[in-house]
C-alpha cells in the first residue's frame, strides 16, 4: 500500500486501494463493447473499480457513460466483453438478480405508491417479513430525513425530496454496488452542493461502492475518489480528481476538465529532465518539465491552467515562458478576476487572478499591454 | 393624511380584486356552461320525458299513455295523475329481474373478455414504433367505416350451421357435425366482444402509451421479475384506461338490443330486447319507460361508486 504524503484530505479514511497493485478489483469491466446497429456506443472499455470507491464516469452526451452504467445494471447486454462484480461474471444474470441497485436520473418513483411503499418495494420482492420491512423502511426514511412524509405520493414532493426517496429506495436492499445516473442533475445549485456532501458522507458511512454518471465536471471533482473521463465510447483517462486536473493525459481531458490554454508547437531539444519547445504563437521558447518521451521535431501541445499564469506590466526577467499581449476582456467575479489577453500572434489566452486583497488599487484593465509568464513546473506537455 | 391615502389605496385594491373576480367568473361560467347545456338538452330533458311517461298509465290513444296533468275546464282545476304501478309490477315480476340480471351477467362476461383481448393489443400498439402505431390504430378504427348492422349480419354468415366456420372445421376434419353457434349466448358474447373491442383498446392504449418505461426498469432493478413488474407497475399505471375501457364496453352492452336480437337465441334474455318488445310489440310505453329508468339507475350506481373511489385515491 502506498499512501503518499501529499494526497488529499477529502477522503482521509478511505484506503486508496486502486494504488495497490495487489488489491483485487470489486468491479471488473473487461474489453466491453456495445453496439446499437452500426453505432458503437462503448468501444472496448476496460476498467477496474475497487471496494468503497466513489467512481465517477464523466463525459458529454453520447460519450457512452450511461450505456456503460446500464450494462452494469443489466438493462443492456454487452456486444462483447464481460463484467464481473465481486468476482461473479454478470453475463447471464438478469437485472433483478444482480447485487446492484440504481438511482435513475428521472428518479423513476412509482407514481401509484406512496413514499413508504416505494422504499419498501425492493424488500417486499425479497420476501422480507412485513414487520422487518416496516422497521427498515422507517430507519431508512429517518436517515434521509423523510420520516414525516412517509404517506405522501411522489407527485406531492419537491425535487429534493423525490431525490431522497429515490436514494432511500436504492439503498434499502443494501446493494454491493450503487449506480447513480446524474443524481444531482435535477436539483438547483444550492441543494446540489448540500446533497453532494451528503452523498459523500453516506458513502463513507455505508461502505457501499458507488458508480456515478455525470456530465458535470465540478460534481465529479467534488464527489469522486477517481474519475473516468469518457469520449466517444472510449476512456480518455482514469485518475484521481487532482491528478486529472494537474496532469491531464491528453488534449481532450485538458480541455474537458476546467479551463486551459493550449500552445501547439514542436520539440526543439529533449534533455534529461526538461524539454524545449517552439510554438508559432510565441517569440520565446517554452521550457517544460519532462514527464513524456519525445523526439526533436515531434509536434506537441503545452497546457497551462489560467490560474497558474502570472500577469504583469513589466517584462519578466526570464529566457523562457513569457510573452507579451494586450488585455481584450476583463471580468470581476468576486473571488477572482478573469482576463482575456490577445497575443501578438492573435491567439487569445485566459488568465485568472485571485482577488486576495479588498482594495486592489491600480488594477489592470482593458487595452493595457501586459506580459504573461509561468513557472516551468506549471505546464504539462501533451503528445496526444 | 397617511390614513386617507391608505384608504384610497385599499379602495382601488378592492376594485381591482372585484373586477378580476368578475372576469374570472365569466370565463369559468362559459367553460362550465357549455357541457352543462349539452347534458341538459340531450340527456336530462329526454330523461325527464321518459320518467314522466313511466308514471303514466297505458291506454289506446295517441300518444299511447295517460296525460300527467288533467285539466278540468268546468271547475277550473288540475289533477296530477301519477301511478307507481309500472314500477311495482317491474319489481314483483320475476321476468324483469331475470332480464336485468342476465343483461348484467352477459355484459360483465363480455367486458371481461374484451379486456382480456384488448389489453395485449393495446400493449403491442403502445410499444411499437410511431409509424406502426398510426397504422395499427387506424386498423382498430377501420371497422367503424362499415355499418354496425352489416358487421353483425356478417357474423351470422360466419356462425350459422352451414356457415364459414363450420365448413372450415368440417373440411379440416376436426368436427363431423356442424356446431350450433348461432342463436346461442356464445354468439352474443362474440358479437359484443367484437363490436366493442375498439372502445376497450383506445383508452387502454392512451394509458399504456403515457407510461414511463423507466418505471419497469426501476422495478426490475429492485428485484421484480418481469411478470411481477407487469402486475405491480404496468397494471396500476394502466388502471385509468382499464376503468374507462370497461365502462365504455359494459354500459352500452347492458342495454344492447341488436346483437342479442340477431345473434342470440330465444332464451337469450337481455333488457334491451325486453324494452324493444314493450315499446313495439305491446305498445306499453309507460312500462317500457319504467324499464329504461331502472336500467339507468342500475348503471349510474356503479359509475358513481368508481368515480368517488378514484377521487378518494387522489387525495
Amino acid at each position: 500500500m502506498s499512501i503518499s504524503s501529499e494526497t488529499e484530505k477529502a477522503h482521509p479514511q478511505i484506503i486508496q486501494s486502486w494504488r495497490d497493485t495487489k488489491a483485487k478489483p470489486f468491479v471488473q469491466i473487461e474489453q466491453i463493447t456495445k453496439k446499437f446497429g452500426e453505432f458503437t456506443a462503448v468501444d472496448s472499455v476496460s476498467l477496474d473499480i475497487y471496494k468503497n470507491e466513489l467512481f465517477c464516469l464523466l463525459g458529454g452526451s453520447g460519450s457512452g457513460k450511461s450505456t456503460l452504467l446500464r450494462m452494469l445494471a443489466g438493462f443492456e447486454k454487452p456486444t462483447s466483453g464481460r463484467i464481473l462484480i465481486d468476482g461473479v461474471d454478470m453475463a447471464n444474470i438478469e437485472p433483478w438478480e444482480r447485487p446492484v441497485n440504481m438511482m435513475f436520473q428521472s428518479y423513476a418513483l412509482f407514481p401509484h405508491l406512496n413514499v413508504e411503499a416505494n422504499v419498501a418495494f425492493g424488500l417486499r420482492r425479497e420476501g422480507v417479513k412485513s414487520q422487518e420491512v416496516a422497521q427498515r423502511v422507517q430507519k431508512m426514511l429517518d436517515m434521509v430525513q423523510l420520516g414525516h412524509l412517509a404517506k405522501r405520493k411522489p407527485h406531492m414532493l419537491s425535487g429534493g425530496q423525490r431525490q431522497r426517496v429515490a436514494l432511500a429506495r436504492a439503498l434499502i436492499k443494501r446493494p454491493k454496488l450503487l449506480l447513480l445516473d446524474e443524481p444531482l442533475g435535477a436539483l438547483d445549485k444550492k441543494l446540489r452542493e448540500e446533497t453532494q456532501f451528503e452523498l459523500i458522507n453516506l458513502q463513507d458511512e455505508l461502505g457501499i461502492t458507488f458508480v456515478v454518471v455525470t456530465h458535470d465536471q465540478e460534481e465529479a471533482m467534488t464527489l469522486a475518489t477517481r474519475i473516468g473521463v469518457m469520449d466517444q465510447g472510449n476512456i480518455a483517462q482514469i485518475a484521481e480528481p487532482h491528478e486529472m486536473y494537474e496532469y491531464p493525459a491528453n488534449r481532450f481531458v485538458a480541455q474537458f476538465i476546467g479551463n486551459v490554454n493550449l500552445f501547439e508547437g514542436s520539440v526543439i531539444t529533449s534533455e534529461k529532465d526538461s524539454v524545449t519547445i517552439h510554438s508559432p504563437d510565441m517569440d520565446q521558447l517554452i521550457k517544460a518539465h519532462h514527464g513524456i518521451s519525445c523526439v526533436p521535431n515531434q509536434s506537441v501541445s503545452v497546457a497551462i491552467r489560467p490560474e497558474k499564469m502570472r500577469i504583469s506590466r513589466e517584462r519578466p526577467d526570464a529566457e523562457f515562458n513569457s510573452l507579451p499581449g494586450i488585455i481584450t476582456d476583463y471580468a470581476y467575479m468576486g473571488s477572482q478576476s478573469v482576463f482575456k489577453v490577445r497575443l501578438t500572434s492573435g491567439k487569445e489566452v485566459r488568465v485568472t487572478l485571485p482577488n486576495n486583497a479588498r482594495d486592489m488599487g491600480d488594477r489592470l484593465t482593458w487595452d493595457e499591454s501586459v506580459y504573461l509568464s509561468w513557472d516551468m513546473p506549471s505546464s504539462v506537455v501533451l503528445t496526444s | 393624511m397617511n390614513l386617507a391615502s391608505s384608504n384610497v389605496e385599499t379602495q382601488s385594491f378592492l376594485r381591482r380584486q372585484l373586477s378580476r373576480l368578475l372576469a374570472f367568473n365569466i370565463g369559468r361560467l362559459a367553460v362550465i356552461l357549455t357541457p352543462t347545456l349539452w347534458l341538459a338538452v340531450f340527456f336530462f330533458i329526454p330523461f325527464l320525458v321518459v320518467f314522466k311517461i313511466s308514471l303514466a298509465e297505458s291506454m289506446i290513444a295517441v300518444p299511447p299513455y295517460s296525460p300527467l296533468v288533467e285539466w278540468n275546464s268546468d271547475e277550473a282545476y288540475a289533477t296530477l295523475k301519477i301511478t307507481l304501478g309500472n314500477y311495482l309490477f317491474l319489481f314483483e315480476s320475476r321476468f324483469y329481474l331475470d332480464a336485468y340480471l342476465s343483461s348484467i351477467r352477459i355484459a360483465g362476461i363480455s367486458t371481461f373478455f374484451t379486456l382480456l383481448l384488448g389489453f395485449p393489443i393495446a400493449y403491442l400498439i403502445a410499444r411499437s414504433s410511431p409509424m406502426q402505431r398510426t397504422i395499427l390504430l387506424s386498423l382498430v378504427i377501420l371497422p367503424f367505416w362499415t355499418s354496425f348492422l352489416l358487421r353483425v349480419y356478417a357474423w351470422m354468415g360466419l356462425l350459422k350451421k352451414n356457415g364459414v366456420v363450420n365448413e372450415f372445421l368440417m373440411g379440416l376434419g376436426i368436427i363431423d357435425q356442424p356446431l350450433i353457434m348461432l342463436q346461442t349466448d356464445f354468439a352474443v358474447y362474440i358479437g359484443i366482444v367484437y363490436t366493442y373491442l375498439p372502445f376497450m383498446i383506445l383508452p387502454l392504449y392512451t394509458a399504456l402509451e403515457k407510461m414511463d418505461l423507466t418505471l419497469l426498469e426501476a422495478a426490475k432493478d429492485l428485484g421484480a421479475k418481469p411478470y411481477q413488474a407487469f402486475f405491480l407497475v404496468t397494471i396500476p399505471q394502466a388502471m385509468p384506461g382499464i376503468i374507462a375501457g370497461c365502462l365504455l364496453v359494459f354500459i352500452p352492452a347492458v342495454g344492447e338490443f341488436i346483437i342479442p336480437a340477431l345473434l342470440g337465441g330465444s332464451d337469450t334474455l337481455m333488457i334491451g330486447r325486453v324494452l324493444w318488445d314493450e315499446f313495439f310489440l305491446n305498445r306499453d310505453w309507460p312500462m317500457a319507460s319504467a324499464v329504461a329508468t331502472i336500467m339507468l339507475i342500475v348503471l349510474v350506481g356503479p359509475i358513481m361508486f368508481i368515480r368517488s373511489r378514484s377521487k378518494q385515491e387522489e387525495v
